[in-house]
């Protein structure tokens, strides 16, 4: 037979597959077993956030916020309160700022347990999961804690957060940083020097300075190239200037350094959680976490028992709700998984006019392809997880 | 954030250099925006990119914003970063449902996908695009969903269907009318006229 019919073979990986980390469906084109093409196909739980958002006032709308990326939920709630509070001009009293921090650090720290663990297990490794998990579980009870919800938080407000934290919990919090540097170096020893896992992600996907910024990578996608680019140092929010953190940078931007980056930020996080606590816990610094001069803020309970002003006030911010001044900005946070942004356009009423959810996850997945080319089928998952992709922020 | 007179210094930097595609700018909350004309986007994003005071070579976000009362009903929005600078910048531009944009892809590969989504949210139309199909919404989607006179429940829902053995499309049904409150204060910019209002105009 000298004329053979050779041709490209395509399979459908998803829409519902374990290591897709959600619905995603990766349409590849593969000569043998090396990925020449991927065609993502996006949008499976698209839900129509943005849509939605546009009919609810800004209150209602923080709650969506914490479904975009459910890894992380209180990060996101952060980009839209800095978006209202720039437009509005509201002032975030300092405490609140803490609690803010202290919070997001904890998302952070929720989101990187998440990827290392199940991308290791992508890559064939079960215990890691299990031990993270474990970690993840003390810190979704602090969320519950300071929230009343495990998961979707719907803590932060425009002007501060909803309840200040009792100072049980400000010691737990301190308590379980003073541990947490032992299960992370737990988790060294499963991971960093295990010779299968450094097989299957050691050269893997190497994302290049030119690249990351061609493809509008952000996050640990940009600092695993060796840029030392992080939202909080460079363009500081809130209280992290005055934090003492490092930002961990890789040197050669593949799957392995992106790990270890992840890794040392948990280090740093709890790091700041620490310092957090620590502020928190003094006796000058205790006070209020909302405004309680302006008209963003609900009155506190207490007061609404003998102001008749604090009730209206009250009922006014419940069914109406917060007028928003005429104007568009541009509030961006770093979150997990990278610059989490929004873009909030206002008319002057009290729901947004137009709010762009800028997600991270939405920029790193469209480099997929140029990702995979030429890579084998197996390292598609082991990518896919290294991206850090959660599909309630891809699909909004 | 970036100083105000530092920005206006950029921005009047842009508008010297870019003289004849800049329509006007402002900044204001601390950020900047240039308007520019829609047919000169490829060269405006190039020269952002690569002149040596700009460098704003992260694209951060495309997306569309409709403004159904005005001809030219839609804004596209383009936010761009400079990791050099620690630099933001966005660039506004107008157009309609018929009039294609040019595509920015040549310039930054990440458009690709944001372009995509505009499209399938807005209907602007991106000319050279490589491969303009719609990304968010269901196979065989029609409509814009994030037009404004697109209603927040849609025009059809999925239901599966035992006889046919798969998902089937309908028309939507809602078993009771869509409620969209409205809570603005009556004396601030509700649309509505009150009972008895109208004869007090008549009157005057």
């Amino acid at each position: 037979m000298a004329e053979t019919d050779i041709r490209n073979f395509t399979i459908n990986f998803g829409p519902v597959h374990p290591a897709a980390h959600g619905v995603l469906r990766l349409v590849l084109e593969l000569d043998g077993e090396v990925v020449e093409r991927v065609d993502p196909h996006i949008g499976l739980l698209h839900r129509g956030t943005e849509k939605l958002l546009e009919h609810k006032t800004y209150l209602q709308g923080i709650g969506y916020f914490d479904r975009l990326d459910y890894v992380a939920p209180m990060n996101q709630e952060h980009a839209f309160c800095m978006a209202i509070e720039r437009l509005a001009g509201i002032p975030v009293p300092r405490r609140g700022q803490y609690v803010r921090v202290l919070y997001s650090e904890i998302g952070r720290i929720l989101n990187h347990l998440l990827n290392v663990t199940t991308q290791a297990m992508d890559v064939g490794a079960l215990t890691p999961p299990l031990w993270g998990f474990e970690e993840r579980e003390k810190l979704m009870v602090f969320y519950e804690r300071a929230s009343g919800a495990r998961l979707h938080a719907h803590f932060f407000r425009p002007g501060g957060v909803h309840q200040d934290l009792p100072q049980e919990l400000i010691d737990d919090i301190s308590a379980w940083c003073d541990a947490f540097p032992k299960a992370i170096a737990d988790m060294h020893t499963l991971l960093t020097e295990n010779r299968i896992f450094k097989q299957r992600n050691v050269d893997i996907a190497v994302v290049s300075r030119e690249d990351a910024l061609a493809w509008g990578f952000s996050g640990v996608m940009v600092r695993g190239s060796g840029m030392a680019w992080d939202l909080r140092r460079s363009q500081p929010y809130e209280v992290y200037d005055e934090l003492d953190f490092k930002v961990p940078v890789g040197k050669n931007g593949d799957n392995y350094d992106r790990y270890l980056i992840r890794m040392d930020e948990m280090l740093e996080s709890a790091k700041i959680m620490k310092q957090c606590c620590e502020w928190l816990s003094k006796a000058e610094n205790q006070g209020e976490v909302l405004p309680t001069d302006t008209k963003f803020a609900p009155p506190r309970r207490a007061e609404m028992k003998r102001s008749m002003e604090a009730l209206i006030h009250h009922f006014k911010l419940y069914t109406e709700g917060v007028h928003v001044p005429e104007g568009e900005c541009y509030a961006a946070v770093e979150a997990p998984k990278g610059e989490f942004g929004v873009y909030l356009v206002a008319d002057g009423t009290n729901k947004p006019y137009r709010l762009k959810i800028r997600a991270p996850g939405f920029a790193h997945l469209q480099a997929m392809d140029h990702l995979n080319k030429g890579h084998m089928l197996a390292d598609v998952s082991a990518i896919l997880g290294s991206l850090d992709i959660v599909f309630g922020e891809v699909d909004r | 954030m970036s100083k105000p007179d530092t920005l206006n210094e950029l921005a009047e930097h842009i508008a010297q250099a870019l003289d004849e595609d800049v329509r006007e700018w402002r900044v204001t909350h601390g950020e900047l925006t240039v308007l520019i004309h829609r047919d000169r986007i490829v060269k405006v994003l190039t020269f952002l990119r690569d002149d040596a005071a700009c460098r704003f070579t992260s694209l951060i976000d495309i997306c569309g914003v409709d403004w159904p009362s005005r001809t030219e009903r839609f804004d596209v929005v383009y936010h761009l970063l400079s990791m050099h600078h620690n630099q933001r910048i966005r660039v506004t531009l107008q157009t309609d449902e018929d009039t294609p944009v040019p595509s920015t892809v040549e310039v930054f590969p990440a458009s690709n996908w944001f372009e995509r989504e505009a499209f399938d949210m807005y209907g602007v139309l991106f000319d050279s695009h490589p491969d303009l199909r719609r990304i968010l919404t269901d196979y065989g989607f029609h409509g814009h969903p994030l037009r404004k006179d697109f209603p927040l429940t849609g025009f059809t829902e999925v239901r599966y269907d035992e006889a046919e053995k798969r998902v089937v499309y309908q028309p939507v049904s809602l078993v009771q009318e869509y409620r969209d409150f409205d809570f603005l204060s009556p004396w601030e910019g509700a649309k509505y006229v009150l009972p008895g209002d109208e004869k007090a105009e008549g009157k005057a």
